[in-house]
């Protein structure tokens, strides 16, 4: 792809400048949250009972005693490096577990992905080609309404359906020990469908809405007074111009994916970020966390980043600019 | 032989809010082989929907409750898709409005052109072949580089081009035109109306030209027909029609239009009382009735029938007496505006502005000076990015000029921005916009609009502001009824008439007019001239009146000033700059505007493009469209501007005299 | 002139809005939804027939009939009971939630989409940043500092709603700022807070209604969420996602009564919210 425009470089580094400035913001956002607010961080672990002197020595040697100026300087500039510091109920490096369960994590969103953006924008073509119609109400309201429930609510009947009543379906996402792809897959499934439906709504509902508009435009209508068939107006003239904005709410999408991570992951005892989070949560070990929400940060932050750059890269009215 | 296009008895019919409502009613024309025939009316007439229903691409609510529209002998309305997409490909095809919308923005130009030969059965190459060969057609030099680009890098007048090209690309048995030229400056608009007449010639096509436009209607068209709400009220040939109109409606609409001769100190325009019937209205005897004095009971009864006078035909049961419908307003003004020689109200020196952007700067105004006095208007005409509505702004402190320029009001320069300026100097400059729309905050009452002008800018509270609000309101031609409502419940010439009272409510020294009426029918346009040169006459305000329709400026203004790329080109008294001789750019704009009197000048062709403000041409900033070039010196150094003769400037190398010699005008 | 006669016809706009929303489906549905988990939350607890936080241990774990139509749980208590009174916390903690959302949301959206320039890049930057993480893991990261609360759940959720509903004000500011009544307001010397309140705002509340019941629904969701992870509504209280929560570990051994219910309690709430959403958008538009 040429680029022809000299803007179209500085806009992607101010891009890129941007992404990291929202990075920086976040770290100290989560530095706040896990290491100012929560006070004394030993008197949180060691409970109401413990004596003043021990709580202090594990202040010390978690060194929660020193300014958080250099606090935050010590784990911010570890963290870059690839120490993300020590876990408080493991007493080892939280590196390897967070890095494990993105792993893991990003199977179980991946299945979910390769199935909910082909179907949601498929379902979103449908609905807009058939605007007020019995299919285009199922879709679009039918989308709606199951984007919106939490995914504990959906997983809770699915697993009731699937792996309780049906018994077709495992009920934890757990594969056994060296498993094959087809096992793993399988134990994919249940937990992966959750994360489906409340994409499937989001991401059909903007593509109906590109779709529309595009129907609607000027340049549709010119195509269509060409004589030209139908299935050729929408394939050269209506799908490109509809589908762009929706890569950006793709992207955006993951974040919310991640979310519904925790609970899915949780639901379906399977060792992801989510689960990771969840259970440091659940323990008071700030550093893993930490390190964990910051690392959902860092993954949300380069998919809009690639998201953005793709658009900008797709749509010539940006990646030419303007010459009269 | 079959006519191009005959539509018959034809009815449709939008669908809103679970009703019918008809938004055309019985309408029937032919449009004959060869022939160029116009459909005029004002906006919500129907006209683009009669096109809409020839090519059947009504909107979902759209239905043809009646009649049948048939072209090239074939009944439009009984295709079935298959023959349809036939008729589409070969027989009719259509450019429109905004031609930046109707090109598709992610395919390269080429492509879309190229797909119409394609689609007729040509190879990949030979598409591209033909497509080169069809914008060449179309009068664009370098076909292959345009081929090249995006819809978005084409300039308006560009772009148009582009879809005349496909239009014409099937060799169609009918071309519609619907507002082809609107939004275009007057320039452009030239151009495209040359080329269009000249690819008639060459294609023999048939034209249904449709506009709001009268002036280019006559120009464009061999028969026209008059579209008022939904009927054809009068149909016949374009010079006859125009000439001697035989339905009152016409002969309104024409009175309408400012001619040249008219000025506000001496004549005021006619109007039309009342509104346009609201589409779907239940419409019993004539449509016009309402609005018209020549109306009596019959008229309100009984539909008249499209009466044949002899190769035209106009639908009013008094067609003999239409010359003879009695003016709305008297043309007489009863008290011209008193001017007086003292000190200017307004002087402006060496005004200024760039803006920045990255490493571009724009000169949007380059070195403005000028004068206003009391009572007295400036017009302001350019073209669209002339910087006529920047040059607004930095007056009125909306905007900071750039170091050094000034302002100044009775002689005190004015601090540049607006939050620095004393009480009385905000209050003594206001402006009416172009957009009501955009102009009148839509969740506020009309009371609350003008209401808090009055407390602000004139300082009053209570009764004093409740009197002075009736007053206001009354002057402006608008009732106490108005009061409660909000502007969206007004008409586009209520708007504007809000919009001016606000303006005059701190009363005003000089008031900016940007466009005021450039979005109203020329019906609506006529009254709210007439209202500010009154409101002038009475007030000794000021104008800074911006327009594109030389027309309209001609009628309202004292002085001239004509601008291009943010620098005046030629500054003087209305009739000097009019009359001429006057600067090359000056007369290249007068000879675009299609005339409905007299006979059209020889048209000066102006060539090229519009050039960027941020890289202007070196030397005189016109030359490289100048059709009065003399050579290098035009290209390497700025003309001064000096003033040729009393208060009459120019910015040219060329003497006035030698100007006068080549534009056959006596000095 | 009579284009006033017309439009003489015409309410007002707020009045035209309710009429517009008594004519959408999808609004009534909604609302019928919403009012009937309003009236449980107020009145439930005295038409209930059982006490909803009673043990009886004795009766746990029976299957759903006559008696207990939708069975008991763990602990003995008649899960019908509990899912009636059980909206009550989420249907207080969500719509404080969202109110503390839009009144913050609002006021920052108008002043960064009015000012731009310096306060604008900042406040946007920071509004991405909190953006970049789902609302649920802030909540929870918050939560976890600060120790489950009521209070603490309705401002955390608050707080990581504004800046959503922020995005949606500033955007739409955006476009206002640049109209010319905006200029004619300058023009009469208004100083910004009156431009921002008394001028744009009054425009820009249609998207914010939508926007605030968009979240409202959302904000139910995170409510459940959190409650169901144990960070949200804490116990004895009946809450939906409380008691899936304690139940959830059973449902191997087939006691699917014990978290079917709730489950499908949340679903219609949740769905209801967002048919009114729906609906209010929808007539918006047209």
């Amino acid at each position: 792809m040429q680029l022809e425009n000299p803007a179209i470089v500085a806009f992607i580094l101010r891009r890129i400048a941007l992404s990291l400035v929202t990075l920086v913001l976040l770290s100290l956002m989560v530095f706040f949250g896990g290491q100012v607010l929560p006070g004394n961080v030993g008197r949180a672990i060691l409970g109401p009972f413990a004596d003043e002197a021990s709580v202090q020595a594990l202040n010390q040697s978690l060194g929660l005693d020193r300014p958080y100026i250099v606090q935050y300087w010590d784990w911010i500039s570890n963290f870059v490096q690839g120490d993300m510091g020590m876990s408080y109920a493991f007493r080892s490096p939280v590196a390897p577990f967070v890095l494990d369960a993105l792993a893991n994590s990003c199977k179980l969103a991946l299945v979910a992905f390769l199935i909910v953006v082909p179907l949601g924008i498929l379902g979103g073509i449908v609905a807009a080609l058939n605007v007020n119609r019995p299919i285009d109400r199922i879709i679009s309201l039918g989308g709606l309404s199951v984007t919106v429930l939490p995914e504990f609510v959906t997983g809770i009947v699915l697993i009731l359906i699937f792996s309780i009543w049906l018994d077709w379906l495992p009920v934890t996402a757990t594969w056994p020990e060296g498993a094959g792809l087809g096992t793993q897959l399988y134990h994919l499934i249940l937990p992966s469908l959750p994360l489906f439906l409340v994409l499937f709504g989001y991401i059909a509902r903007m593509a109906r809405a590109g779709m529309v508009e595009a129907l609607d435009s000027d340049y549709t209508r010119t195509a269509v007074l060409k004589g030209l068939s139908w299935p050729t107006v929408i394939r050269r003239h209506v799908l490109r111009n509809a589908l762009l904005p929706t890569i950006t709410v793709i992207a955006t999408q993951t974040g919310y994916l991640i979310g519904g991570l925790v609970v899915v992951e949780t639901l379906f005892r399977y060792q992801g970020i989510g689960s990771l989070i969840y259970t440091a949560a659940r323990g008071k070990d700030f550093p893993m966390l930490e390190a964990g929400i910051l690392t959902i940060g860092v993954v949300f932050a380069l998919a809009t980043l690639a998201a953005d750059l793709a658009y900008t890269l797709l749509n010539p009215r940006i990646r030419l600019g303007a010459e009269t | 032989m079959t006519d191009a296009l005959a539509v018959e008895r034809l009815s449709v019919a939008y669908r809103v809010g679970g009703r019918d409502r008809a938004v055309l009613r019985d309408v029937s024309f032919r449009v004959g082989r060869g022939e160029a025939y116009g459909l005029v009316g004002e906006s919500g007439c129907g006209k683009s929907t009669v096109a809409l229903t020839a090519v059947r691409y009504l909107p979902r609510a759209g239905r043809i409750t009646a009649g049948r529209v048939t072209m090239d002998g074939e009944d439009v309305t009984a295709l079935d898709s298959d023959q349809l997409r036939h008729l589409r490909a070969h027989t009719v095809s259509m450019v429109y409005q905004d031609p930046g919308k109707a090109l598709n923005p992610t395919l390269r130009i080429g492509k879309q052109v190229a797909e119409i030969f394609t689609l007729a059965g040509a190879s990949q190459a030979q598409a591209q072949e033909r497509a080169a060969e069809m914008l060449r057609r179309v009068r664009i030099s370098d076909p292959k580089r345009v081929m090249e680009r995006y819809a978005h890098q084409l300039s308006g007048g560009m772009q148009q081009r582009v879809a005349i090209a496909m239009a014409l690309a099937k060799n169609p048995a009918l071309l519609i035109l619907d507002e082809p030229t609107t939004g275009l400056d007057a320039t452009v608009e030239a151009e495209v109306l040359d080329l269009i007449v000249q690819l008639r010639r060459e294609f023999g096509t048939s034209i249904l030209f449709i506009s709001h436009n009268l002036a280019v209607v006559a120009r464009m068209c061999d028969r026209v027909g008059v579209l008022y709400a939904g009927m054809l009220v009068e149909e016949g040939p374009t010079a006859e029609l125009f000439n001697a109109p035989r339905h009152p409606y016409t002969v309104a609409l024409l009175r309408c239009l400012p001619r040249a001769g008219e000025h506000k100190d001496h004549n005021r325009l006619d109007t039309i009382p009342g509104t346009l019937p609201a589409p779907g209205a239940r419409i019993t005897g004539c449509p016009f009735a309402d609005r018209c004095a020549l109306a009596d009971d019959r008229c309100r009864r009984e539909l008249p029938p499209l009466i044949d006078l002899g190769g035209r035909f106009a639908r009013c049961h008094y067609h003999e007496r239409a010359a003879f419908l009695p003016r709305q307003t008297p043309a007489e003004v009863r008290l011209p505006a008193a001017r007086s020689d003292a000190a200017p109200v307004l002087e402006i020196n060496r005004l200024n502005k760039t803006f920045h952007s990255g490493d571009h700067a724009l000169r949007a105004v380059a070195d403005v000076s000028l004068a206003i006095g009391a009572g007295e208007t400036l017009g302001l005409v350019g073209e669209s990015g002339s910087g006529k509505t920047t040059f607004a702004r930095l007056v009125l402190g909306l905007l900071p000029p750039d170091q050094g320029g000034v302002v100044a009001l009775d002689a005190n320069p004015l601090p540049p921005l607006l939050e620095e300026r004393a009480e009385d100097q905000v209050k003594a400059l206001q402006i009416v916009f172009q957009n009501p729309d955009s102009a009148l905050n839509r969740a506020h009452s009309v009371r609350r609009i003008i209401g808090r002008a009055l407390s602000r800018l004139g300082g009053l509270s209570g009764d004093a502001l409740k009197t002075r609000l009736i007053e206001l309101i009354q002057s402006v031609r608008l009732s106490e009824r108005h009061l409660a409502v909000k502007p969206r419940q007004l008409s586009g010439g209520l708007k504007q008439r809000v919009a001016i009272a606000r303006a005059f409510a701190g009363a005003p020294r000089l008031v900016v007019c940007d466009e005021p009426t450039s979005a109203l029918d020329v019906s609506v346009q006529a009254a709210i001239l007439n209202l500010l040169a009154d409101l002038q006459a009475e007030r000794q305000v000021s104008y800074i009146f911006i327009s594109h329709d030389l027309g309209v400026v001609r009628y309202l203004s004292d002085k001239i000033a004509v601008l291009y790329l943010g620098r005046i080109m030629e500054l003087g008294s209305s009739e000097r700059v009019f009359d001429g001789p006057h600067h090359p750019y000056t007369e290249a704009l007068l000879s675009a505007v299609p005339r409905l009197e007299g006979k059209q000048p020889s048209r000066i062709r102006l060539e090229g493009e519009i050039p960027s403000a941020s890289n202007p041409p070196s030397g005189c900033v016109f030359h490289t469209r100048c059709p009065r070039k003399l050579g290098a010196i035009c290209e390497e150094k700025e003309p001064p501007f000096v003033e040729e003769e009393a208060g009459h400037s120019l910015r040219c190398h060329i003497p006035l005299a030698e100007l006068a010699k080549l534009q056959g005008k006596a000095l | 002139m009579s284009a006033l006669d017309s439009a003489a016809e015409e309410r007002s706009p707020l009045r035209e809005l309710i009429a517009a929303l008594g004519r959408s489906r999808t609004f009534l549905v909604g609302a019928a939804i919403l009012l009937f988990w309003i009236f449980c939350a107020l009145f439930g607890e005295f038409i209930v027939p059982y006490d909803p936080l009673a043990d009886d241990i004795i009766n746990s774990l029976l299957p759903p009939s006559a008696e207990h139509w939708f069975g008991t749980d763990q602990l003995g208590r008649d899960v019908f009971s509990r899912v009636i009174v059980g909206s009550r916390d989420i249907l207080t903690v969500a719509p404080l939630a969202t109110v503390l959302a839009t009144v913050l949301g609002t006021t920052l959206g108008l002043i960064t989409g009015y000012f731009r320039g310096l306060v604008d890049d900042i406040v946007s930057r920071i509004i991405e940043a909190f953006m970049a993480i789902p609302v649920v893991i802030v909540a929870l990261l918050a939560i976890v500092a600060l120790g489950p609360s009521t209070l603490t759940v309705i401002t955390v959720i608050g707080l990581a709603f504004s800046p959503i509903i922020a995005r949606t004000v500033r955007s739409a500011v955006l476009a206002e700022r640049e109209l010319d009544y905006v200029a004619a307001a300058k023009l009469r010397r208004e100083n910004a807070l009156y431009i921002m309140f008394g001028e744009i705002l009054p425009n820009v509340l249609p998207p914010i209604l939508v926007e605030a019941t968009v979240r409202l629904g959302y904000a139910i969701f995170a409510v459940a969420t959190l409650s169901f992870m144990g960070f949200g509504i804490q116990p004895p209280s009946p809450d939906w996602g409380l008691s899936v929560s304690t139940n959830y570990g059973m449902i191997g051994g087939g006691f699917w009564w014990t978290v079917l219910f709730d489950s499908l309690a949340i679903a219609t709430l949740v769905v209801g919210v967002n048919l009114i959403a729906d609906g209010v958008a929808g007539t918006l538009d047209d």
